[in-house]
């Protein structure tokens, strides 16, 4: 009897392990098997940028609310990848948060702008420096303006929070604001959106940047040129760092797909995007 | 009941080799991803540089083994005394009722996720250092400080044993000569039981080295060599964790061969701590 028990459990055993590899490649087409004027079903797998992520994801959940047959996966990864992720074909859209290079144009992806966001320069609230210009800015972060003092703060060492190499808020700024300066070696660097945030609301002599959406009452949003952090002046053109949201496809969207992106253009999708992003319609 | 003995037996075979084979999969995995890259750029360009710029393609890891040794070593610094100190009281001088309050209480530090001492780490640590130590907190002795809670499970079980296990003669052989209880701890007990000790240092170190999240948070991740403790680094664990999400083509495989690196030291600290344990075990 406990010998048959011991063989039942490491068969179980055995089959969890098989199972456990099944892939499920054969759903990723599904949404090209659609039928006109039906409603949309099958997954949609989403991939790339982890700015575009959460935006992503709150669509997603608003749109599955909608049409509960469409189940939709959203994954990180990075603009990199996310550009990689449409071009193989390994996920049904691929989101970047900074505009294509120009190797990336090259294979010719379906580009859709969704949402734009500001890039908000961040310090911690107790620093009496509210006004900055993009000049200044590129010189703290190339290590040129050391010190708060010369910004017409208090006499005090500047931290330098950056982000990793292959962020998409560090290459959307590296191509705003730095151009073709280089970041001063010695600045921290913190992974994450959240960890710059934390590092900046505890230290008072710190600056960094963050996505505009993700701003809250623990930091600080410099002004920049004159103009506030916020949607308004990014749509106007008066706030300078700001990037678009950008999903692709490798081919023209249909099924699924199609029913997605045409409910982020949506009335309903655009005030989702309005929360935390800034509309494009 | 034969052929179902012979089944069971066979399917736990397979099952048994799936560790080892898991083993050897990610080794070669590892080793063909990250192989290219090293040969490609030689020692100079790789291990010998420190210009670590991935996207234009510099792929120098010399500050981050260098970060990687400072911060380790600090924290064995810090723990391994305190580890030690614990181990020989638990062993030597704690009454049971104390015992039964301490053991528990360390054993709990090794249940704690990384994470968590990483957000200790730079919520009070980092902000400490900042006001009272030149620099701004993220720096190599907050990653010391964080490490060296972490390894003391690890320190202080191990060398507690070995001390444990040091025979009961030599402690009445000692006593008996008019030494004090001190002196024999000092003189005795720890000499005895020092091949245990080094091997949980040994292990403590694999532990900082391997430690990834809770670094990453607290010691500021830059690339340049850092010139005090006060300073910022990047460990090898730390590059890998931070860029791999972002990583394609050339960074990959230099993210791989990082991997590398970091395999083959902790391929050497395992092979030391066999060695010690083995002359451990000839002390009995």
């Amino acid at each position: 009897m406990k010998k048959l028990f011991i063989l039942g459990i490491t068969v179980l055993m055995f089959v969890l392990v098989l199972t456990g590899c099944q892939s499920n490649a054969g759903d990723v087409k599904n949404p090209s098997k659609q039928q006109k004027g039906a409603n949309p079903t099958g997954n949609i797998t989403i991939a790339g940028s982890t700015s575009v992520q959460p935006l992503a994801e709150e669509l997603a959940g608003a749109f599955a609310d909608k049409y509960p047959d469409v189940r939709i996966d959203v994954q990180g990864g990075g603009s990199s990848v996310g550009v990689q992720s449409a071009k193989d074909g390994v996920a049904d859209i691929g989101n970047s948060s900074r505009d294509l290079k120009d190797s990336e144009k090259a294979y010719n992806l379906y580009e859709y702008t969704i949402a734009k966001d500001g890039i908000a320069i961040v310090i911690n609230p107790s620093n009496q420096v509210d006004e900055i210009t993009s000049d200044q800015i590129k010189k703290i972060f190339a290590g040129e303006i050391t010190n708060w003092n010369d910004l017409g703060g208090k006499d005090a060492v500047i931290t330098v929070i950056n982000r990793e190499e292959g962020s998409g808020t560090r290459g959307a700024f590296e191509d705003i604001v730095m151009k073709d300066a280089a970041f001063i070696g010695s600045a921290i660097i913190q992974p994450s959106t959240g960890a710059i945030k934390q590092t900046v609301s505890t230290d008072p002599d710190a600056i960094g940047y963050i996505s505009m959406g993700s701003m809250d009452s623990g930091v600080k949003g410099l002004m920049i040129d004159g103009a506030q952090p916020n949607s308004d002046n990014v749509l106007n053109g008066s706030y300078k760092i700001s990037r678009p949201f950008l999903m692709l496809t490798k081919d023209e969207p249909q099924g699924a797909v199609k029913a997605f992106l045409d409910f982020i253009f949506s009335q309903e999708g655009q005030d989702i995007v309005g929360q935390e992003f800034i509309k494009v319609k | 009941m034969r052929s179902h003995e012979k089944w069971v037996q066979g399917i736990l075979f397979i099952l048994a080799t799936t560790a080892v084979l898991t083993v050897l999969a990610i080794t070669f995995f590892i080793f063909s991803e990250g192989l290219p890259i090293m040969v490609d750029r030689g020692v100079t360009g790789f291990i010998g540089s420190t210009r670590w710029e991935p996207l234009s393609g510099s792929f120098g890891i010399l500050g981050m083994i260098i970060g990687t040794i400072q911060i380790t070593l600090g924290a064995i610094a810090l723990g391994v005394p305190v580890g030690l100190a614990c181990a020989v009281y638990l062993a030597e001088i704690a009454d049971r009722r104390l015992e039964k309050i301490l053991r528990p209480g360390i054993e709990l530090l090794a249940g704690i996720p990384s994470v968590v001492y990483g957000f200790f780490g730079l919520s009070v640590v980092v902000p400490f250092l900042r006001e009272h130590f030149p620099g701004n907190g993220f720096s190599i002795l907050a990653g010391s400080i964080i490490l060296a809670i972490m390894i003391l499970p690890t320190v202080v079980n191990i060398s507690e044993n070995s001390i444990r296990s040091v025979p009961g003669d030599y402690r009445s052989a000692s006593l008996a000569l008019g030494a004090s209880h001190w002196q024999t701890i000092l003189r005795v007990i720890l000499p005895a039981a020092r091949s245990g000790i080094a091997a949980s240092v040994i292990l403590g170190m694999g532990r900082a080295i391997g430690e990834t999240m809770a670094v990453i948070m607290v010691t500021g991740n830059v690339t340049k060599v850092a010139g005090s403790i006060f300073d910022p680094a990047r460990t090898l664990t730390g590059n890998i964790a931070i860029e791999m999400g972002y990583a394609a083509g050339e960074h990959r495989e230099a993210l791989f061969a990082t991997g590398v690196i970091l395999f083959l030291i902790i391929m050497v600290l395992n092979f030391s701590t066999t060695r010690f344990s083995r002359k451990a075990g000839d002390v009995k």
